[in-house]
């Protein structure tokens, strides 16, 4: 069933901030177990979710140390869901904008995690069975 | 006929742009079309009975789809049996289900 359909996803809320990531990661990784070719254009503050430099951290409030909080990091999210693209033979080529890397200096990106421009979207979206844009309020 | 899948991720209660959607899905379905609302998020907040959701149980009996997320009803403490007639609980698997098959889509 691999590559049986391409799906783009449209992705511009920054890490940590926005139930639309969660969402979006939730569908990703839905389309992926399915062997589906995926697809992530990743705008605006999206493209933080990759981010290779984040780290976990305690809480001190509720006295918890970094294993107890065990904070989760989207960029190994997305690793997850890179591998498991693999694995069911499928693909998640995930493109961040790279003028918004530019600006918010996000260019250490985990492995798997390209660089690429709008004009990548408009070629995945015309190459896709179907879009998804998630947009920022 | 076309078929449409409308995601509305926001909630009456802190959005005033709440109505586009329900306006939206109303206009699809009057004109014919297949219109699948699916509720995620905040926006499951009003299938739950007790809330003010007259628009979307309206949307229902006129032959809209009217799906609310699993996860985010569970999430909201939201339990299948508390919800409008006419709003049904649903896995996200719809969407991409929808997505696979064509089907128009737009997330607000």
């Amino acid at each position: 069933m691999a590559q049986e359909k391409t799906l783009v996803f449209a992705l511009m809320d920054a890490p940590y901030e926005s139930a639309n990531t969660a969402t979006a990661l939730r569908l990703i990784d839905i389309a992926v177990r399915r062997g589906y070719a995926v697809k992530v254009f990743a705008y605006e503050g999206a493209v933080l979710l990759p981010f290779s430099r984040q780290q976990r951290h305690p809480n001190a409030i509720h006295g918890r140390s970094v294993e107890e909080e065990n904070h989760l990091l989207t960029r190994e999210v997305i690793a997850f869901l890179i591998a498991a693209a693999k694995q069911n033979g499928g693909t998640l080529d995930w493109v961040n904008c790279g003028l918004c890397v530019d600006e918010r200096g996000a260019g250490e990106a985990i492995e798997g995690v390209r660089r690429g421009s709008p004009a990548d979207f408009w070629q995945m979206a015309q190459a896709a069975d179907n879009t998804l844009v998630i947009g920022t309020r | 006929m076309a078929s449409y899948l409308l995601i509305e991720s926001r909630d009456p209660y802190s959005s005033g742009d709440n109505e586009f959607c329900l306006d939206l899905a109303r206009r699809l379905v009057a004109a014919g079309d297949k219109v699948t609302l699916f509720l995620v998020q905040n926006g499951v907040q009003p299938a739950r009975s007790g809330a003010e959701a007259a628009g979307l149980v309206a949307l229902a009996q006129d032959g809209v789809d009217v799906v609310a997320d699993e996860f985010s009803l569970r999430e909201r403490g939201i339990a299948p049996g508390r919800m409008h007639p006419g709003i049904r609980p649903s896995p996200l698997e719809v969407v991409i289900d929808r997505l696979a098959e064509g089907c128009k889509v737009i997330w607000h």
